[in-house]
């Protein structure tokens, strides 16, 4: 247990990474390992996407923190998908004891307004309701050992963390400028880690470049880069020529047609000439200097055996 | 039931084809499909075609000649036009957009009191839906000119690929919810005070929000409505003008998938939304489908194979291949059960398979050689 401390040693994980990298899995796996050994974890979505519930397939989660998995030791994972207009009113009980006030906002249109105006205001609720989950205590312990966050993608990290600056174009004095400040400062100290899911594609590297150096400037910590649906490499030292391929399909007892032979020798140039990207990819990952943690492709797709083996990878790592 | 192809350039050669709607899950190749499919209408079918992309990638963007975000179209050179056509590309410049529709509904004076208040400076980059708003916005300006023969719209990555098709209805909702009535209402009657006009609710409703957010919030927050107020209107006319716009048979709308879960799942809810919207949906795009070269050997036996050679240690590169081959069908098998959930599901969409490139397209031959693939 206190090797996975040291080894992910943040308590609130911030996931991102380009949409269609698995982020949501790779969040829900990091859940599933930081619970193992008797502790809670809680794992939050705060897109309205409901990607945690069709991931565990339950019913849409609603706001409210409930037991997703149990976890062998004794551990669980609680989800949570916040929705902005709760936050909002959850917000405005808790400071101001708002009661039926706050149903008239409701009535009248006002949290929509409020949460649609100024998305900057809407990020300071959705990162204040981590920060509250994430630094809340019970009966004088804490009520999670660590919080995941489903967070947004890569494009849109950098405004969505940075909440400060976001509003302070906006509320210049006041209660939600002390928010966010509170929020800001938890979000640049050690108990923050970003971590960013790529795949060895083009795109999704450069992404996830470009959100490392966006974050390292806000001054915002960045954990682990993390590798999704990696295959084991096969790997092949040159082209194969196609004389040689006859002779080796001959030895096995294969056809020797000229259209297997062909198809193959195509089917190997296109393998090494991927297998080239990736290894460039690799090297411009590498070379952030940040810690790169590599997750198997799953073949059948992500299921709770998945999710199962993603989380011991991820906890080896 | 297996689905009909696709016929893509009979789509694209169809004068009656005005506008291409790419839509799907972030991180299918939409911008690519976009681009591919505009090059092919120009250099195949002779048309005059514009491509409108959102956030290329910085490559391909450089490969059509565009290095800068200015909101007008650009002619893409170096592309063959013996055909007669001509391909057109530009960048979605949303504040900018934003900006010009603010200046046509408008005073100049009014404009530029709107384009200082910090309101509007956060809408305007950064209201959700506004990206997806402002990208319908210059696709009926661009409709409007007559200009083009055909235009073919890359549509935003939206957290939920749909939000476009929202974003006109949501914004002019917006604009006219009870909320902002409650803050024009002194603008209207003339007050100095915000909320001179003080009802039960109101005056609840006032106090709250002055104690939550602070006065100076509020007079900002005030003058913004005021200012916006000028242009109701106009804004909501153009939203449903758009909406029509979309909704009439010389659009057609392409979904694109990769063929994982998340994005054919996706695609699949897109295609509920667009029958239930009355949109033309012209089929499906199925990107990056691998296929094998040696289709006569099985993975099985390729794999079989290939431990007989790997134990007895002469061939070992035919071994690899066989290996890499084993995997490519396996690959192949799996990529053809994922896409079978949606054709399944949408049996009377038609839909064609493109192959995966070995690596990323960015430039005109690669967007060429998907072009050709996709017809």
């Amino acid at each position: 247990m206190g090797e996975r401390v040291n080894r992910w040693p943040a308590r609130l994980h911030v996931v991102t990474g380009k949409g269609g990298t698995g982020k949501t899995s790779v969040a829900a796996a990091l859940a599933l390992g930081l619970a193992a050994g008797g502790r809670r974890t809680l794992l939050v979505e705060v897109e309205s996407r409901q990607g945690i519930a069709q991931l565990f397939e339950v019913e849409p989660l609603p706001y409210k923190e409930l037991r997703i998995a149990k976890v062998a030791g004794g551990g669980e994972v609680r989800a949570l998908a916040v929705d902005p207009e709760e936050a909002l009113l959850e917000y405005l009980d808790m400071f101001y004891h708002l009661g039926a006030a706050g149903r008239a906002l409701r009535k009248v249109g006002a949290i929509d307004f409020a949460t649609t105006i100024a998305p900057g205001l809407r990020d300071v609720l959705l990162t204040g309701k981590v920060k509250e989950a994430t630094t809340r205590s019970q009966e004088g312990r804490r009520a999670y050992d660590a919080v995941v966050l489903d967070a947004p993608p890569t494009g849109r990290i950098g405004r969505f963390l940075n909440v400060t600056a976001e509003t302070a174009k906006l509320a210049k004095v006041g209660p939600i400028k002390t928010q966010s400040e509170g929020v800001s400062s938890l979000l640049r100290s050690p108990i923050t880690s970003v971590h960013v899911v790529t795949l060895l594609e083009e795109m999704p590297v450069q992404e996830t470049l470009d959100a490392i150096a966006e974050l390292s400037a806000l001054h915002i910590p960045v954990g682990r880069i993390i590798l999704n649906a990696t295959r084991p490499a096969l790997v092949t030292t040159g082209k194969v020529t196609k004389a040689e391929l006859k002779r080796g399909l001959a030895e096995a007892g294969l056809p020797t047609d000229a259209s297997t032979v062909n198809g193959l020798a195509t089917e190997v140039r296109a393998h090494l000439t991927r297998q080239e990207l990736e290894e460039s990819l690799r090297t411009e990952l590498t070379e952030t200097g940040r810690p790169l943690v590599e997750l198997p492709l799953l073949p059948g797709g992500v299921d709770q055996a998945g999710l199962d083996e993603l989380a011991a990878v991820l906890m080896r790592a | 039931m297996r689905a009909e192809r696709l016929d893509v350039d009979a789509l694209l050669a169809d004068p009656s084809t005005r506008i291409v709607v790419c839509c799907g899950a972030g991180g299918v190749g939409k911008t690519t499909t976009a681009a591919a499919l505009g090059l092919r209408a120009a250099e195949v079918h002779g048309r005059r075609t514009v491509v409108l992309t959102i956030d290329p990638a910085r490559r391909l963007a450089q490969s059509m000649g565009l290095s800068e975000l200015d909101n007008t179209p650009r002619q893409v050179k170096g592309i063959d036009v013996d055909s007669g056509g001509e391909l057109h590309a530009m960048m979605l410049d949303m504040k900018r957009t934003f900006d010009e529709v603010v200046q046509q509904h408008t005073t100049p004076q009014r404009a530029t009191e709107i384009f200082a208040n910090p309101f509007y400076q956060a809408m305007s980059s950064t209201f959700a839906g506004t990206q997806e708003y402002m990208a319908m916005e210059k696709l009926g300006q661009l409709r409007a000119t007559e200009e083009w023969d055909l235009i073919v719209v890359d549509t935003p990555p939206s957290r939920s690929a749909l939000d476009f098709l929202d974003a006109p209805a949501r914004l002019s909702r917006f604009l006219d919810g009870r909320m902002l009535r409650m803050l024009l209402a002194p603008a209207r009657s003339g007050g100095r005070s915000m909320f001179s006009l003080v009802t039960a609710s109101f005056g609840l409703f006032s106090r709250t929000v002055q104690k939550v957010l602070g006065a100076q919030l509020l007079t900002d927050l005030s003058g913004f409505v005021a200012a916006l107020d000028s242009m109701f209107g106009g804004f909501r006319q153009r939203a449903d003008q758009t909406y029509r716009i979309l909704q009439d048979p010389q659009t057609a709308f392409l979904l694109v998938a990769a063929p994982e879960r998340d994005a054919v799942r996706e695609a699949a809810y897109f295609a509920e939304r667009l029958v239930a919207d009355r949109m033309p949906l012209a089929g499906l795009v199925l990107n990056r489908m691998h296929r094998t070269e040696a289709p006569g050997l099985s993975a099985d036996e390729s794999e079989a194979a290939a431990d007989v050679l790997a134990a007895a240690g002469d061939q070992p590169l035919t071994a690899t291949a066989l290996r890499i081959h084993a995997n490519l069908v396996r690959q192949t098998e799996r990529e053809a059960l994922v896409a079978a959930t949606f054709t399944d599901a949408f049996p009377t969409v038609r839909t064609v398979s493109v192959t995966a490139q070995p690596a990323d397209v960015h430039d005109v031959d690669g967007l060429r050689t998907i072009g050709t693939l996709l017809a």
